[in-house]
Protein backbone atom coordinates (compact mmCIF):
# COMPACT_ATOMS: atom_id res chain seq x y z
CA UNK A 1 0.00 0.00 0.00
CA UNK A 2 1.17 3.23 -0.71
CA UNK A 3 2.16 5.53 2.08
CA UNK A 4 1.30 9.25 1.57
CA UNK A 5 4.95 10.78 2.16
CA UNK A 6 6.73 14.05 1.62
CA UNK A 7 8.60 13.76 -1.06
CA UNK A 8 11.97 14.47 0.99
CA UNK A 9 10.96 11.36 2.61
CA UNK A 10 10.37 9.24 0.11
CA UNK A 11 13.65 10.13 -1.98
CA UNK A 12 15.33 9.41 1.19
CA UNK A 13 14.00 6.06 1.99
CA UNK A 14 13.09 4.84 -1.31
CA UNK A 15 16.02 6.02 -3.33
CA UNK A 16 20.06 4.84 -2.66
CA UNK A 17 22.92 5.96 -4.08
CA UNK A 18 24.33 3.75 -6.87
CA UNK A 19 21.15 2.63 -7.88
CA UNK A 20 18.82 2.73 -11.29
CA UNK A 21 16.01 5.07 -11.50
CA UNK A 22 13.49 6.23 -14.16
CA UNK A 23 11.74 9.30 -13.33
CA UNK A 24 9.77 8.79 -16.58
CA UNK A 25 7.07 11.09 -18.31
CA UNK A 26 6.80 11.76 -22.32
CA UNK A 27 6.84 15.63 -22.49
CA UNK A 28 3.82 15.80 -20.62
CA UNK A 29 3.75 14.78 -16.60
CA UNK A 30 7.58 14.95 -16.34
CA UNK A 31 8.40 14.48 -12.74
CA UNK A 32 10.67 17.63 -12.45
CA UNK A 33 10.75 18.11 -8.63
CA UNK A 34 11.23 14.99 -7.79
CA UNK A 35 14.78 15.72 -9.90
CA UNK A 36 15.04 18.41 -7.53
CA UNK A 37 15.08 16.88 -4.37
CA UNK A 38 17.12 13.75 -5.44
CA UNK A 39 19.68 16.54 -6.56
CA UNK A 40 18.99 18.10 -2.99
CA UNK A 41 19.94 14.86 -1.62
CA UNK A 42 22.86 14.10 -3.69
CA UNK A 43 22.01 10.93 -4.24
CA UNK A 44 24.96 9.56 -5.84
CA UNK A 45 26.52 7.15 -8.90
CA UNK A 46 23.07 6.64 -10.29
CA UNK A 47 21.83 4.74 -13.57
CA UNK A 48 19.23 7.07 -15.06
CA UNK A 49 16.64 5.19 -17.64
CA UNK A 50 14.40 7.42 -19.55
CA UNK A 51 13.06 7.41 -23.37
CA UNK A 52 13.66 11.36 -23.18
CA UNK A 53 16.24 12.43 -21.10
CA UNK A 54 15.37 16.39 -20.75
CA UNK A 55 15.76 19.06 -18.61
CA UNK A 56 15.93 17.16 -15.65
CA UNK A 57 18.35 14.89 -16.28
CA UNK A 58 20.34 17.30 -18.13
CA UNK A 59 20.67 18.87 -14.23
CA UNK A 60 20.76 15.84 -12.72
CA UNK A 61 24.10 15.07 -14.82
CA UNK A 62 25.48 18.35 -14.47
CA UNK A 63 25.17 17.84 -11.17
CA UNK A 64 27.76 15.30 -11.49
CA UNK A 65 24.94 12.08 -10.03
CA UNK A 66 24.60 10.30 -12.91
CA UNK A 67 27.38 7.24 -13.83
CA UNK A 68 25.37 5.73 -16.48
CA UNK A 69 22.68 6.57 -18.77
CA UNK A 70 19.89 4.76 -20.27
CA UNK A 71 18.15 6.59 -23.07
CA UNK A 72 16.69 6.77 -26.40
CA UNK A 73 16.41 10.54 -27.20
CA UNK A 74 18.87 13.15 -25.47
CA UNK A 75 17.83 16.36 -26.94
CA UNK A 76 15.80 19.45 -25.79
CA UNK A 77 12.56 19.25 -27.35
CA UNK A 78 12.03 21.61 -30.45
CA UNK A 79 15.17 23.59 -29.19
CA UNK A 80 17.97 21.82 -29.56
CA UNK A 81 21.17 19.99 -27.49
CA UNK A 82 21.09 19.34 -23.80
CA UNK A 83 23.86 21.31 -23.03
CA UNK A 84 25.09 19.29 -19.74
CA UNK A 85 24.88 16.14 -21.56
CA UNK A 86 26.77 16.90 -24.40
CA UNK A 87 29.63 18.09 -21.47
CA UNK A 88 29.51 15.02 -20.12
CA UNK A 89 29.83 13.09 -23.40
CA UNK A 90 32.20 15.06 -25.01
CA UNK A 91 34.42 16.17 -22.63
CA UNK A 92 33.34 14.06 -19.41
CA UNK A 93 32.84 17.31 -17.36
CA UNK A 94 31.91 17.00 -14.09
CA UNK A 95 32.30 13.19 -15.04
CA UNK A 96 32.47 10.14 -17.72
CA UNK A 97 28.91 9.34 -18.54
CA UNK A 98 28.20 5.86 -19.57
CA UNK A 99 25.82 5.13 -22.40
CA UNK A 100 22.99 2.49 -23.67
CA UNK A 101 20.87 3.90 -26.11
CA UNK A 102 17.87 2.30 -27.71
CA UNK A 103 15.08 3.64 -30.04
CA UNK A 104 12.05 4.67 -28.13
CA UNK A 105 10.08 1.24 -29.58
CA UNK A 106 13.08 -0.67 -28.01
CA UNK A 107 13.50 0.82 -24.97
CA UNK A 108 9.52 1.09 -24.38
CA UNK A 109 9.63 -2.78 -25.51
CA UNK A 110 12.33 -3.39 -22.29
CA UNK A 111 10.25 -1.61 -19.91
CA UNK A 112 6.96 -3.79 -21.09
CA UNK A 113 9.23 -7.11 -20.42
CA UNK A 114 9.79 -5.67 -17.33
CA UNK A 115 6.63 -5.17 -16.44
CA UNK A 116 5.19 -8.38 -17.98
CA UNK A 117 7.85 -10.32 -16.15
CA UNK A 118 9.51 -11.36 -18.97
CA UNK A 119 13.44 -11.94 -19.85
CA UNK A 120 12.54 -10.11 -23.60
CA UNK A 121 10.05 -8.98 -25.49
CA UNK A 122 10.51 -9.24 -28.96
CA UNK A 123 9.87 -6.27 -31.75
CA UNK A 124 11.46 -5.17 -35.10
CA UNK A 125 13.83 -3.13 -35.98
CA UNK A 126 17.57 -2.17 -34.99
CA UNK A 127 18.41 -4.27 -37.96
CA UNK A 128 20.62 -2.53 -40.42
CA UNK A 129 21.82 0.01 -37.71
CA UNK A 130 24.79 0.71 -35.81
CA UNK A 131 22.45 1.34 -32.43
CA UNK A 132 22.74 -2.83 -32.41
CA UNK A 133 26.52 -2.96 -32.17
CA UNK A 134 26.64 -0.39 -29.07
CA UNK A 135 23.87 -1.85 -27.29
CA UNK A 136 24.48 -5.21 -25.62
CA UNK A 137 20.87 -5.12 -24.21
CA UNK A 138 19.24 -5.78 -28.24
CA UNK A 139 19.82 -8.43 -30.52
CA UNK A 140 18.92 -10.00 -33.17
CA UNK A 141 17.12 -13.63 -32.96
CA UNK A 142 14.84 -15.98 -34.71
CA UNK A 143 11.40 -16.17 -34.94
CA UNK A 144 11.03 -19.54 -33.48
CA UNK A 145 7.65 -20.26 -35.50
CA UNK A 146 8.58 -18.46 -39.19
CA UNK A 147 12.48 -18.17 -39.04
CA UNK A 148 11.75 -14.33 -39.63
CA UNK A 149 14.44 -12.21 -38.34
CA UNK A 150 13.51 -10.37 -35.29
CA UNK A 151 14.42 -7.99 -32.46
CA UNK A 152 15.07 -9.15 -29.15
CA UNK A 153 15.29 -6.44 -26.38
CA UNK A 154 16.59 -7.52 -23.12
CA UNK A 155 13.53 -6.38 -20.17
CA UNK A 156 14.59 -3.63 -17.66
CA UNK A 157 13.55 -3.36 -14.20
CA UNK A 158 14.46 0.23 -12.60
CA UNK A 159 15.33 -0.06 -8.87
CA UNK A 160 12.72 3.03 -8.54
CA UNK A 161 10.47 4.67 -10.97
CA UNK A 162 9.01 8.29 -10.18
CA UNK A 163 6.39 9.22 -11.81
CA UNK A 164 4.05 12.36 -11.70
CA UNK A 165 -0.11 11.94 -11.68
CA UNK A 166 -3.42 14.46 -11.49
CA UNK A 167 -4.51 13.30 -8.65
CA UNK A 168 -3.90 10.28 -5.81
CA UNK A 169 -7.03 9.71 -2.84
CA UNK A 170 -6.63 9.17 0.64
CA UNK A 171 -5.64 5.63 0.11
CA UNK A 172 -2.58 6.10 -2.24
CA UNK A 173 -4.92 5.35 -5.56
CA UNK A 174 -3.63 7.58 -8.49
CA UNK A 175 -5.15 8.34 -11.67
CA UNK A 176 -3.34 10.28 -14.80
CA UNK A 177 -4.53 11.14 -18.14
CA UNK A 178 -3.47 12.72 -21.08
CA UNK A 179 -0.46 11.88 -22.75
CA UNK A 180 0.73 8.62 -20.66
CA UNK A 181 3.52 7.80 -22.52
CA UNK A 182 5.41 4.73 -20.84
CA UNK A 183 4.09 5.62 -17.20
CA UNK A 184 2.36 2.18 -16.99
CA UNK A 185 4.76 0.40 -17.84
CA UNK A 186 8.01 1.97 -16.03
CA UNK A 187 5.97 2.23 -12.48
CA UNK A 188 5.20 -1.70 -13.44
CA UNK A 189 8.68 -2.70 -14.39
CA UNK A 190 10.39 -0.92 -10.86
CA UNK A 191 10.57 -2.84 -7.81
CA UNK A 192 9.53 0.34 -5.76
CA UNK A 193 7.60 3.40 -7.23
CA UNK A 194 6.98 7.14 -5.82
CA UNK A 195 4.36 9.09 -7.52
CA UNK A 196 4.31 13.02 -7.49
CA UNK A 197 0.10 14.02 -7.54
CA UNK A 198 -0.91 17.85 -8.49
CA UNK A 199 -3.54 17.32 -5.77
CA UNK A 200 -4.78 15.02 -3.45
CA UNK A 201 -8.77 14.08 -3.32
CA UNK A 202 -11.36 12.23 -1.52
CA UNK A 203 -12.40 10.35 -4.04
CA UNK A 204 -11.17 9.86 -7.92
CA UNK A 205 -13.75 10.50 -10.17
CA UNK A 206 -12.85 7.59 -12.84
CA UNK A 207 -12.05 8.67 -16.12
CA UNK A 208 -12.20 6.71 -19.23
CA UNK A 209 -8.86 5.79 -20.93
CA UNK A 210 -6.92 7.67 -17.87
CA UNK A 211 -4.30 4.89 -16.18
CA UNK A 212 -5.33 3.78 -12.93
CA UNK A 213 -2.86 2.66 -10.61
CA UNK A 214 -4.20 1.18 -7.57
CA UNK A 215 -2.42 1.74 -4.05
CA UNK A 216 -0.90 -1.91 -3.70
CA UNK A 217 1.59 -0.62 -6.59
CA UNK A 218 2.80 2.33 -5.14
CA UNK A 219 5.33 2.37 -2.11
CA UNK A 220 5.08 6.38 -1.59
CA UNK A 221 2.59 9.20 -2.60
CA UNK A 222 3.53 12.94 -2.72
CA UNK A 223 2.02 16.48 -3.11
CA UNK A 224 3.86 18.22 -5.09
CA UNK A 225 1.93 20.54 -7.12
CA UNK A 226 3.30 22.38 -10.22
CA UNK A 227 5.70 19.55 -9.46
CA UNK A 228 6.45 18.48 -13.53
CA UNK A 229 7.32 22.65 -14.70
CA UNK A 230 8.38 23.62 -16.56
CA UNK A 231 6.50 20.40 -17.92
CA UNK A 232 2.65 19.78 -17.39
CA UNK A 233 0.05 18.23 -16.30
CA UNK A 234 -2.81 18.14 -18.09
CA UNK A 235 -6.18 20.14 -16.84
CA UNK A 236 -3.62 21.77 -13.80
CA UNK A 237 -0.90 23.23 -15.29
CA UNK A 238 0.52 24.64 -18.47
CA UNK A 239 4.08 23.63 -20.30
CA UNK A 240 6.29 26.64 -20.20
CA UNK A 241 7.49 26.64 -23.56
CA UNK A 242 9.74 29.75 -23.23
CA UNK A 243 11.38 28.31 -20.18
CA UNK A 244 12.47 25.15 -22.79
CA UNK A 245 14.35 27.72 -24.94
CA UNK A 246 15.87 29.81 -21.91
CA UNK A 247 16.90 26.79 -20.82
CA UNK A 248 19.30 26.29 -23.82
CA UNK A 249 21.14 29.52 -22.55
CA UNK A 250 21.37 28.99 -18.66
CA UNK A 251 22.66 25.19 -19.29
CA UNK A 252 25.37 26.20 -22.38
CA UNK A 253 27.81 27.47 -19.95
CA UNK A 254 29.43 25.49 -16.98
CA UNK A 255 29.07 28.49 -14.77
CA UNK A 256 26.07 29.75 -15.58
CA UNK A 257 24.34 26.29 -15.13
CA UNK A 258 26.00 26.04 -11.47
CA UNK A 259 24.99 29.08 -10.19
CA UNK A 260 21.45 28.65 -11.58
CA UNK A 261 21.18 25.20 -10.04
CA UNK A 262 22.84 26.59 -6.26
CA UNK A 263 20.50 29.49 -6.72
CA UNK A 264 16.95 28.09 -7.85
CA UNK A 265 17.72 24.63 -6.59
CA UNK A 266 20.36 23.87 -3.91
CA UNK A 267 19.13 26.92 -1.92
CA UNK A 268 15.24 26.04 -2.35
CA UNK A 269 13.99 23.32 -0.06
CA UNK A 270 11.23 21.90 -2.08
CA UNK A 271 9.31 22.40 -5.15
CA UNK A 272 6.97 25.36 -3.95
CA UNK A 273 10.19 27.47 -3.33
CA UNK A 274 11.31 26.50 -6.65
CA UNK A 275 8.80 27.91 -8.51
CA UNK A 276 8.62 30.76 -5.95
CA UNK A 277 12.38 31.57 -6.57
CA UNK A 278 11.27 31.36 -10.47
CA UNK A 279 9.11 34.66 -10.33
CA UNK A 280 10.31 37.29 -12.01
CA UNK A 281 13.40 35.95 -13.43
CA UNK A 282 11.52 33.65 -16.21
CA UNK A 283 8.38 34.82 -17.32
CA UNK B 1 4.98 36.68 -52.99
CA UNK B 2 9.14 36.86 -52.41
CA UNK B 3 9.62 33.76 -50.70
CA UNK B 4 12.74 32.05 -48.32
CA UNK B 5 14.48 28.69 -49.45
CA UNK B 6 13.32 27.41 -46.01
CA UNK B 7 9.51 28.52 -46.85
CA UNK B 8 10.41 26.85 -50.33
CA UNK B 9 11.22 23.05 -48.78
CA UNK B 10 8.32 23.56 -46.57
CA UNK B 11 5.46 23.96 -49.16
CA UNK B 12 7.01 21.65 -51.06
CA UNK B 13 7.44 19.04 -49.10
CA UNK B 14 3.16 19.54 -47.19
CA UNK B 15 2.75 18.89 -51.39
CA UNK B 16 3.49 15.66 -51.25
CA UNK B 17 0.76 14.94 -48.79
CA UNK B 18 -2.60 13.29 -50.02
CA UNK B 19 -5.71 13.64 -48.70
CA UNK B 20 -6.27 11.10 -46.47
CA UNK B 21 -3.06 9.53 -45.54
CA UNK B 22 -1.74 8.55 -42.11
CA UNK B 23 1.04 10.88 -41.45
CA UNK B 24 3.74 10.09 -38.78
CA UNK B 25 5.42 13.54 -37.84
CA UNK B 26 8.19 14.74 -36.39
CA UNK B 27 8.85 18.37 -34.38
CA UNK B 28 10.29 21.07 -37.05
CA UNK B 29 10.03 21.52 -40.50
CA UNK B 30 8.21 18.11 -40.80
CA UNK B 31 5.75 19.46 -38.51
CA UNK B 32 4.92 22.25 -40.21
CA UNK B 33 5.02 20.82 -43.73
CA UNK B 34 2.29 18.59 -42.54
CA UNK B 35 -0.09 20.94 -41.09
CA UNK B 36 0.50 23.17 -43.66
CA UNK B 37 -0.66 20.16 -45.94
CA UNK B 38 -4.22 19.87 -43.49
CA UNK B 39 -4.79 23.02 -43.56
CA UNK B 40 -4.79 23.14 -47.80
CA UNK B 41 -5.07 20.23 -49.81
CA UNK B 42 -5.40 17.12 -46.92
CA UNK B 43 -7.85 17.92 -44.72
CA UNK B 44 -8.31 14.41 -43.59
CA UNK B 45 -5.16 13.78 -43.92
CA UNK B 46 -4.29 11.81 -39.97
CA UNK B 47 -1.09 13.15 -38.22
CA UNK B 48 0.48 11.07 -35.44
CA UNK B 49 2.99 12.19 -33.38
CA UNK B 50 5.47 9.77 -31.33
CA UNK B 51 3.61 11.21 -28.08
CA UNK B 52 0.84 8.96 -28.92
CA UNK B 53 -1.55 11.75 -30.01
CA UNK B 54 -3.47 10.81 -33.23
CA UNK B 55 -5.47 12.83 -35.35
CA UNK B 56 -3.83 16.03 -34.05
CA UNK B 57 -5.38 19.50 -35.55
CA UNK B 58 -3.39 21.94 -34.14
CA UNK B 59 -3.74 25.54 -34.42
CA UNK B 60 -0.33 26.62 -33.76
CA UNK B 61 2.68 24.71 -34.62
CA UNK B 62 3.52 22.85 -31.40
CA UNK B 63 7.30 23.38 -29.87
CA UNK B 64 7.55 19.44 -28.95
CA UNK B 65 5.77 16.40 -29.79
CA UNK B 66 3.61 16.18 -27.10
CA UNK B 67 2.33 20.36 -26.21
CA UNK B 68 -0.87 20.60 -24.64
CA UNK B 69 -2.56 21.81 -28.13
CA UNK B 70 -2.04 18.19 -29.62
CA UNK B 71 -3.24 16.32 -26.57
CA UNK B 72 -6.32 18.23 -26.71
CA UNK B 73 -6.73 18.48 -30.35
CA UNK B 74 -6.35 14.55 -30.81
CA UNK B 75 -8.68 11.86 -31.97
CA UNK B 76 -7.23 10.18 -28.95
CA UNK B 77 -4.16 9.46 -27.32
CA UNK B 78 -2.74 5.95 -27.01
CA UNK B 79 0.01 4.88 -24.38
CA UNK B 80 4.24 4.50 -26.14
CA UNK B 81 3.70 0.72 -26.97
CA UNK B 82 1.19 1.00 -29.05
CA UNK B 83 2.05 3.78 -30.89
CA UNK B 84 5.08 1.98 -31.69
CA UNK B 85 4.08 -1.69 -31.51
CA UNK B 86 0.33 -1.67 -33.44
CA UNK B 87 0.83 1.82 -35.26
CA UNK B 88 3.83 1.84 -36.63
CA UNK B 89 5.07 -2.15 -36.44
CA UNK B 90 1.14 -2.89 -36.78
CA UNK B 91 2.03 -1.16 -40.50
CA UNK B 92 -0.77 2.01 -40.09
CA UNK B 93 1.66 4.50 -40.98
CA UNK B 94 1.14 5.41 -44.71
CA UNK B 95 3.98 8.43 -44.46
CA UNK B 96 6.82 9.06 -42.55
CA UNK B 97 8.63 12.49 -41.89
CA UNK B 98 12.04 12.22 -41.14
CA UNK B 99 15.54 14.67 -40.98
CA UNK B 100 18.81 13.97 -39.46
CA UNK B 101 22.54 15.64 -39.22
CA UNK B 102 23.71 13.09 -41.93
CA UNK B 103 22.36 11.61 -45.00
CA UNK B 104 24.43 9.47 -47.32
CA UNK B 105 23.83 8.67 -51.40
CA UNK B 106 21.66 5.78 -50.24
CA UNK B 107 19.62 8.06 -47.98
CA UNK B 108 20.68 6.37 -44.85
CA UNK B 109 20.10 8.93 -41.88
CA UNK B 110 22.84 10.11 -38.76
CA UNK B 111 21.16 11.81 -35.58
CA UNK B 112 23.47 9.90 -33.11
CA UNK B 113 27.24 11.43 -32.98
CA UNK B 114 29.70 13.05 -35.68
CA UNK B 115 32.77 11.65 -34.85
CA UNK B 116 33.40 8.22 -33.49
CA UNK B 117 30.43 6.92 -30.92
CA UNK B 118 33.10 5.85 -28.47
CA UNK B 119 34.90 9.49 -28.53
CA UNK B 120 32.58 11.73 -30.23
CA UNK B 121 33.00 15.37 -31.57
CA UNK B 122 29.28 16.25 -31.54
CA UNK B 123 26.71 14.57 -29.29
CA UNK B 124 23.40 14.53 -30.97
CA UNK B 125 20.32 13.49 -29.33
CA UNK B 126 20.39 10.08 -31.00
CA UNK B 127 17.69 7.56 -32.46
CA UNK B 128 13.88 8.65 -30.69
CA UNK B 129 11.48 7.11 -33.13
CA UNK B 130 13.32 7.38 -36.27
CA UNK B 131 14.69 4.28 -36.75
CA UNK B 132 11.19 2.62 -36.73
CA UNK B 133 9.72 5.29 -38.79
CA UNK B 134 12.66 5.02 -41.20
CA UNK B 135 11.93 1.22 -41.77
CA UNK B 136 7.88 0.78 -40.49
CA UNK B 137 6.60 3.42 -42.29
CA UNK B 138 4.53 2.42 -45.73
CA UNK B 139 6.82 5.85 -47.89
CA UNK B 140 9.47 8.45 -45.68
CA UNK B 141 10.01 11.43 -47.14
CA UNK B 142 13.30 13.12 -45.91
CA UNK B 143 13.36 16.87 -46.08
CA UNK B 144 16.40 18.54 -44.81
CA UNK B 145 18.45 20.88 -46.60
CA UNK B 146 21.56 21.04 -48.50
CA UNK B 147 24.83 21.66 -47.03
CA UNK B 148 28.13 19.91 -47.49
CA UNK B 149 28.83 18.70 -43.88
CA UNK B 150 25.29 16.93 -44.29
CA UNK B 151 25.16 15.54 -47.55
CA UNK B 152 28.38 13.33 -46.76
CA UNK B 153 30.32 10.11 -48.88
CA UNK B 154 30.06 8.23 -45.00
CA UNK B 155 27.88 8.85 -42.37
CA UNK B 156 29.14 8.53 -39.33
CA UNK B 157 26.96 6.86 -37.83
CA UNK B 158 23.49 4.73 -39.39
CA UNK B 159 20.52 5.68 -36.76
CA UNK B 160 17.96 5.15 -39.10
CA UNK B 161 18.17 2.77 -42.74
CA UNK B 162 17.47 4.16 -46.16
CA UNK B 163 18.47 2.23 -48.44
CA UNK B 164 21.79 1.10 -46.64
CA UNK B 165 24.45 -0.64 -49.58
CA UNK B 166 21.68 0.53 -52.45
CA UNK B 167 20.24 -1.74 -54.59
CA UNK B 168 18.59 -4.64 -52.93
CA UNK B 169 20.43 -4.50 -49.40
CA UNK B 170 17.11 -2.86 -47.66
CA UNK B 171 14.87 -5.47 -49.12
CA UNK B 172 17.08 -8.05 -48.08
CA UNK B 173 16.29 -7.29 -44.31
CA UNK B 174 12.76 -7.51 -44.66
CA UNK B 175 11.69 -4.34 -43.32
CA UNK B 176 7.81 -3.06 -43.73
CA UNK B 177 8.27 -0.01 -45.32
CA UNK B 178 9.57 0.25 -49.01
CA UNK B 179 11.96 3.51 -47.85
CA UNK B 180 12.34 7.25 -48.84
CA UNK B 181 10.71 7.99 -51.79
CA UNK B 182 11.78 11.68 -51.82
CA UNK B 183 14.70 14.03 -50.32
CA UNK B 184 13.12 17.18 -50.04
CA UNK B 185 15.98 20.00 -50.20
CA UNK B 186 16.09 23.83 -49.74
CA UNK B 187 17.27 23.70 -53.58
CA UNK B 188 15.59 20.75 -55.34
CA UNK B 189 14.49 17.20 -55.10
CA UNK B 190 16.28 14.19 -54.82
CA UNK B 191 14.78 10.72 -55.65
CA UNK B 192 16.30 7.01 -54.87
CA UNK B 193 17.01 5.43 -58.67
CA UNK B 194 14.55 2.63 -59.15
CA UNK B 195 17.21 0.15 -59.49
CA UNK B 196 20.28 1.06 -57.72
CA UNK B 197 18.62 3.26 -55.35
CA UNK B 198 21.41 5.67 -55.34
CA UNK B 199 19.98 9.47 -54.72
CA UNK B 200 19.13 11.26 -58.13
CA UNK B 201 18.93 15.28 -58.62
CA UNK B 202 15.13 14.68 -60.42
CA UNK B 203 13.55 18.16 -59.81
CA UNK B 204 15.09 21.58 -59.17
CA UNK B 205 13.51 24.89 -57.23
CA UNK B 206 13.13 28.04 -60.06
CA UNK B 207 15.98 29.67 -60.71
CA UNK B 208 18.50 27.15 -59.08
CA UNK B 209 21.39 25.55 -61.16
CA UNK B 210 22.83 21.65 -61.06
CA UNK B 211 25.70 23.27 -60.38
CA UNK B 212 24.17 25.12 -56.79
CA UNK B 213 23.23 21.55 -55.36
CA UNK B 214 26.24 19.66 -56.64
CA UNK B 215 28.21 22.20 -54.69
CA UNK B 216 26.55 21.14 -51.54
CA UNK B 217 26.42 17.54 -51.82
CA UNK B 218 29.54 15.71 -50.60
CA UNK B 219 29.60 12.47 -53.18
CA UNK B 220 29.61 13.09 -56.94
CA UNK B 221 25.72 13.63 -57.83
CA UNK B 222 23.48 11.69 -60.16
CA UNK B 223 21.29 14.16 -62.50
CA UNK B 224 18.43 12.72 -64.49
CA UNK B 225 17.74 12.95 -67.89
CA UNK B 226 15.01 15.61 -67.83
CA UNK B 227 15.12 17.78 -64.81
CA UNK B 228 11.87 19.37 -64.09
CA UNK B 229 11.63 22.64 -62.35
CA UNK B 230 9.03 23.22 -59.65
CA UNK B 231 6.40 25.09 -59.26
CA UNK B 232 6.96 28.38 -56.99
CA UNK B 233 4.95 28.87 -53.91
CA UNK B 234 1.63 29.91 -54.53
CA UNK B 235 0.02 33.15 -52.55
CA UNK B 236 -2.25 30.72 -50.39
CA UNK B 237 0.48 28.37 -49.56
CA UNK B 238 2.94 31.55 -48.26
CA UNK B 239 0.10 33.26 -46.34
CA UNK B 240 -0.87 30.09 -44.55
CA UNK B 241 2.37 28.84 -43.67
CA UNK B 242 3.18 32.27 -42.17
CA UNK B 243 0.08 32.08 -40.06
CA UNK B 244 1.01 29.27 -38.94
CA UNK B 245 4.30 29.98 -37.45
CA UNK B 246 2.91 32.88 -35.98
CA UNK B 247 0.36 31.61 -34.42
Amino acid sequence: MAEIASLQEAVQTLIADHESVALEGFTHLIPQGAGHEIIRQGKKDLTLIRLTPDLIYDQLIGMGLVKKLIFSWGGNPGVGSLHRFRDAVEHQWPRELELEEHTHAGLANRYVAGASGLPFMVMKGYQGTDLLKNTKNAAVIDCPFTGEKVAAVAAINPDTTIIHAQQADRKGNVQLWGITGIQKEAAFSAKKVIVTVEEVVDKIEPRPNAVFLPSFTIDAVCKVPGGTYPSYALDYTKRDNQFYKKWDSISRDRNTFMNWMERHVLQTKNTEEFLRSLEGVVT
Amino acid sequence: MDYTPDEMMTIVAARQLTDGVSCFVGIGLPSAAANLARHLHAPESILIYESGTIGTKPVALPLSIGDEELAETSDTIVPLPEIFNYWLQGNRVDIGFLGGAQIDRFANLNSTVIGTYDNPNVRLPGAGGAPEIASMAKEVFIIMPLKKRAFVEKIDFITSAGFLEGSHSRTDLGFNGSGPSIVITDLGILRPDPESKELTLTELYPGVKEEQVQENIGWKLKIAKNVQVVEPPRDEELQKLRELKKA
